[in-house]
Order: structure tokens, then C-alpha cells, then sequence
């Protein structure tokens, strides 16, 4: 999916993707609004813009070169869900069956359900980078030219395998792998820096020997011009894009008690209301 | 004693498991390309070394980080590869428990743990490298199947089954240098059943990994006493395909006992309880750590000290059919 793949404006399809993510969580009651509206035009701008990956999924001749995506922050699963049913990978009808018995579309992503687009199980935080650092590596071994982008949250970024992982692949020189990181600052329990501060986070991934780039996370242009420049790049990359929990429904922003909390009818009907 | 020596040897030399661990990896190597060799900094006590060696560029070392290890281990499976991974037992297992259970077997990749130092013969490091729990975490595991082969030629024959079967693999390998009981032209693995050591009506033994041998000595010093012991060695106790045969056996003796190198709580002797309560009541008699820690100390003192040599296992068992 080379090129910008939509025939309607990117506003519009994150509008659209607030709003699956929205009815998604509020049919299934339960979810994680919160980091799904996040990490909304991250994921969007990856999947229409960035990926070379094929909605035809495993019937494309090109299945084998796709790049890979892996959601580590697997509680983001609505938006992944409704960003690949927008696409073509599936159908947007297969939505609503979000987080009930039978499904396809898990609480948080799994490939034992064999719906397309989803390349990795993840859910237990603080294993999507070292599982992209394999596959970057299997890629490496068999000359595939594909890229493997991972999306983690801040708040896992202080699990101990994540810091064995970066170590990993700045040692390996995996320059295939992008890391892009949703600092939204928060985490179940409160803000990330009352918590656990990650500190220079920036820092500390140029110390462990990664390009670093800073971006707002909800501008297209920002987002498209580091992923471009990451993609380009001969080091490992990360892009730390600064977010707003719950981003586009005021009453959830850069709040999180919304981290994993159901909408009420009359909450999703005024969170609706504000992505007209 | 009715040996049954189409498959076993005599009087076998001392080989060490770990060197067919490494030796088969190597030899797979040749043959398959996507063989690929993880290590977390034990690589010459592992024996991974060899295939290091041979094919440098299939072979990453972790340095001291298995959770790391094990989940790129997964991303490699993912990637098309077959990845061995290896580290102590008691790193490869505990530590990296919700990698194996999250991102191995939950989507089920072709990732194959081998891990040695199984048990409380580790030695002298003592209770903090001693792995008495690693079967039991790795069978609750749905998906997993788990091997413990009890010398160098059944090691060998373990590693290729599960370098060709599909999905993941836990395979436990002793840290001690054992006398080969399996003929190596005779011999081949066969996870669809127990593999009956001798024939007895008394008592049935139930065991695999370093104590068979341990078993088939306490065996003969049985016969002394007119006692014959029916023994069954179980590799594969993952999925356990051996029920019918040891119920079976079972049947005619009418008393079981299982010896493990392992706690009594998980491993061998849970299969064969777990499989008779259901199948045909029996009393067991379950040999192993009784749920405690190790401690430092030679392998064979230790081995004496918990209960495990051919001695203790006679005067044991002995006990055990007086009741």
C-alpha cells in the first residue's frame, strides 16, 4: 500500500476510526479508549502511507515482501481493528463482534484467529520489540528488504525486556527495525513521570544507539515526514511521537481514568457528537 | 533380568547429553538453512558452541538477557525460521515463563527450548540453578510438548523429532555425563508410546531422563530379592501418548512408582497420577525432590542425598511393596 490509498481526507478516516473505536468499546463493554485514540493517526498514517503491506493479506503474490507491523501495545487493538477493516483487509461489519465470545478481533491481538493484517500476538506488554527484533533478524537472514515497525506505549517502556530488546538490536544493527513510541504521558495508575519517570526518554534511546526523532503525534505531516526519514535511515530508528490520551473526545483527554473504561450510551453518544 | 536388549546396550560408555545436544544441532544445520541457535552467555555449557562455530551467522547470543532471547526467538518463528533456544533449565523456564506461555505458545511458533542443566544435579552451584520445577511450568502450558531423554543417543533422536514437528518444543537435558543405555542403531524415539525396559509383574517404574538408569540398576538389585520390576521409560510426557501402556502395566502389577530428577509435584509422577485416577485407580508411589529446594554439593551426594541413586531407590521401593 504505497502512496496515499484514500479517497476520502485523512481527517475524515480518523474520524472514522474514532468513531469504530468508539462503538467498538462501547458494544463490548470494555476496552482501552484511552491509548486506542492515541496512537489514531500513528496507525494511520503507518497503514495508508508507510507499510508496504498488502490488504489482500496471504493471498498476494507479494505476501512474502510485505513490512511487517507489530502493535506491542496490544491494549490498542480497537484502532488497529478498525484501521485494517477501513482498508480492505476485512470487513468493517466484523467490528461490533470486538472482545465477544467467538470472535476474531480478541481483547488484544491474536494470530490463533487468522483474521488479516495482524501479524503478532501480543497483550502481555514489554515482548512486541524483542518479537520485531526477531523477525527483523529472520528477515536479514533471508536478504528480505521489508522493515519492521513496532508501536509501543510509554508506560510499557518501563518493562526490563524492552531496554534487553533495544540493547539487542543496536548491537545486531538491525537498521530494519522502527520503533515509534505513544508518549501520552499517561498510564493506569497516573501519569507516567508520578509512576515510574522514563526521564530523557530521547536520551536514553540515542544512548543505547538509536536515531531519535521527536514528533507531534497527531499531525499527518510530522508523523509522515519522520516515519519517510526513519525508513531511510542506517541505524536503528525510533520516533517518539507526544500524544493525548484519549485524543478528540474532551472529556477523555490526558485523562486516565478513560485508560480502560466503556463509554455509557449517553457518554459515546456526546463523544460521537464531537467527531461529526 | 529381561533386558530388552533388541534397543538397549549392555554396558554402554559415559557420553555427555549436552555434546549430542550440540553435535545434532550442527548436523541439522547442515541440512536445513532456516535452523537458527539462540544462547543467553552459556553457550559452551550448553554445548551451542559447536553450531556457533560452524554457522556463525545463524547463531545470536542474547548476552545475559533470556526474556530477550526467548521472544526473539518467537519474532524468528514468525519470520519463517526454526529457532533452538538454549540456557540453563532454570533461566529458560522460570524467568522467561510469560514469553514462552504469551509469545510462543499462545500463537503457537515452531520454537524448540532445549535446556540443560535439568535437575538437582546442576551440583555445587547449588538451589538457585537448580531447576526442580522447569517440567511442571513448561506441561501446563497448552500447546507445549515436552521431552526429558535420558541419555546422549536419545538426546540426539529427541532433537531431530522436534526440529521436524511442528510448534514448540521443551526438550530437558541433564548436565551429567551418563552411561548410553540406548543403542544408537536400534534405538528410535517414538513419542506414540512407553518404551518398555524390562518386563516385570511386581511393580511398575515409571521414569525418564537421568534416573532410567538409576532404575534399571535399582531393578536388578530387586531381582535379587525375587522382586521384578516392569519398567517404563516415558520421554514425551507431553503430550502423554504412553496412557494405555501404562495402564496396562498397571493392570498386572498392581503397583506403580514413578522416579524423577524433578519435584514430585508437576512432572512424571503428576502424568502418572493424574492419567491413573482416571484410567485404573492404582497406588503410586511418587519418587523425586518432595517439594523443597536443593542445596549445593557433589552430583552423586546429592543424588544420594534426595533419594535418587539405585540404592535409595531399592530400599525405596522395597518399603513401597512391604506396605
Amino acid at each position: 500500500m504505497n502512496g496515499n490509498v484514500l479517497n476520502i481526507s485523512f481527517k475524515e478516516f480518523t474520524n472514522t476510526v474514532r468513531g469504530d473505536i468508539l462503538k467498538m468499546i462501547h458494544g463490548a463493554k470494555s476496552g482501552h479508549p484511552g491509548g486506542s485514540l492515541s496512537c489514531v493517526e500513528i496507525l494511520s498514517v503507518l497503514y495508508t502511507k508507510i507499510l508496504n503491506v498488502p490488504v489482500e493479506w496471504k493471498k498476494s503474490p507479494d505476501f512474502e515482501k510485505r513490512d511487517r507491523f507489530i502493535l506491542s501495545k496490544g491494549h490498542a487493538s480497537a484502532c488497529l481493528y478498525s484501521v485494517l477493516a477501513r482498508l480492505g483487509f476485512f470487513s468493517p461489519d466484523e467490528l461490533m463482534t470486538f472482545r465477544k465470545f467467538g470472535s476474531r478481533l480478541q481483547g488484544h491481538p491474536s494470530t490463533r484467529y487468522g483474521l488479516e493484517g495482524i501479524e503478532a500476538s501480543t497483550g502481555s506488554l514489554g515482548q512486541g520489540l524483542s518479537m520485531a527484533s526477531g523477525v527483523a533478524l529472520g528477515l536479514k537472514l533471508d536478504k528480505n528488504p521489508a522493515k519492521v515497525y513496532v508501536l509501543m506505549g510509554d508506560g510499557e517502556m518501563q518493562e526490563g525486556s524492552v531496554w534487553e530488546a533495544l540493547m539487542a538490536i543496536s548491537h545486531r544493527k538491525l537498521d530494519n527495525i522502527v520503533v515509534i513510541v505513544d508518549r501520552n504521558n499517561l498510564q493506569i495508575d497516573g501519569s507516567c513521570d508520578d509512576v515510574k519517570s522514563l526521564g530523557n526518554l530521547d536520551k536514553k534511546l540515542e544512548a543505547f544507539g538509536f536515531e531519535v526523532q521527536t514528533v507531534d503525534g497527531h499531525s499527518e505531516d510530522e508523523l509522515t515526514k519522520a516515519l519517510n526519514a526513519a525508513k531511510a535511515a542506517n541505524k536503528p530508528s525510533a520516533i517518539i511521537a507526544n500524544t493525548i490520551k484519549g485524543k478528540g473526545i474532551s472529556f477523555m483527554e490526558n485523562n486516565a481514568g478513560w485508560h480502560g473504561k466503556a463509554p455509557k450510551d449517553s457518554e459515546l453518544e456526546a463523544a460521537m457528537e464531537e467527531i461529526k | 533380568m529381561s533386558l530388552n536388549t533388541s534397543f538397549l546396550k549392555v554396558d554402554g560408555e559415559v557420553k555427555s547429553p549436552r555434546s549430542a545436544y550440540g553435535e545434532t544441532l550442527v548436523e541439522l544445520g547442515e541440512k536445513n538453512n532456516n535452523i537458527v541457535v539462540l544462547d543467553a552467555d552459556l553457550s559452551c555449557s550448553t554445548q551451542t558452541c559447536m553450531f556457533h562455530k560452524k554457522f556463525p551467522e545463524r547463531f545470536f547470543n542474547s548476552g545475559i538477557a533470556e526474556q530477550d532471547m526467548m521472544t526473539t526467538a518467537a519474532g524468528l518463528a514468525l519470520a519463517g525460521k526454526i529457532p533452538f533456544v538454549s540456557t540453563f533449565a532454570m533461566f529458560a523456564t522460570a524467568r522467561c515463563l510469560d514469553q514462552i506461555r504469551n509469545s510462543i505458545c499462545y500463537p503457537n511458533l515452531n520454537v524448540k527450548i532445549v535446556a540443560t542443566h535439568g535437575g538437582i544435579t546442576v551440583g555445587e552451584d547449588g538451589a538457585s540453578h537448580q531447576a526442580l520445577e522447569d517440567v511442571s511450568f513448561m506441561r501446563s502450558i497448552p500447546g507445549m510438548t515436552v521431552i526429558v531423554p535420558s541419555d546422549y543417543n536419545e538426546v540426539k533422536e529427541a532433537v531431530r523429532y522436534a526440529a521436524q514437528t511442528d510448534g514448540p518444543f521443551y526438550i530437558r537435558v541433564s548436565r551429567t555425563n551418563l552411561k548410553t543405555v540406548f543403542d544408537e542403531n536400534n534405538y528410535k524415539f517414538n513419542p506414540k508410546s512407553a518404551v518398555k525396559i524390562t518386563e516385570g509383574k511386581d511393580v511398575t517404574v515409571v521414569t525418564n531422563g537421568e534416573t532410567l538408569i538409576e532404575a534399571i540398576n535399582a531393578a536388578k538389585m530387586l531381582e535379587k530379592d525375587g522382586i521384578t520390576a516392569e519398567i517404563l521409560h516415558t520421554p514425551q510426557i507431553k503430550p502423554f501418548f504412553a496412557a494405555n501402556d501404562l495402564v496396562e502395566s498397571a493392570k498386572k502389577t498392581g503397583k506403580v512408582v514413578t522416579i524423577e530428577n524433578h519435584s514430585i509435584i508437576g512432572g512424571i509422577g503428576s502424568v502418572v497420577c493424574e492419567t491413573l485416577s482416571e484410567l485404573c485407580p492404582t497406588p503410586v508411589l511418587r519418587i523425586g525432590t518432595n517439594d523443597v529446594f536443593g542445596q549445593s554439593g557433589e552430583q552423586r551426594v546429592l543424588m544420594e542425598q534426595y533419594g535418587l541413586t539405585s540404592e535409595k531407590l531399592y530400599e525405596k521401593i522395597k518399603s513401597f511393596l512391604m506396605k
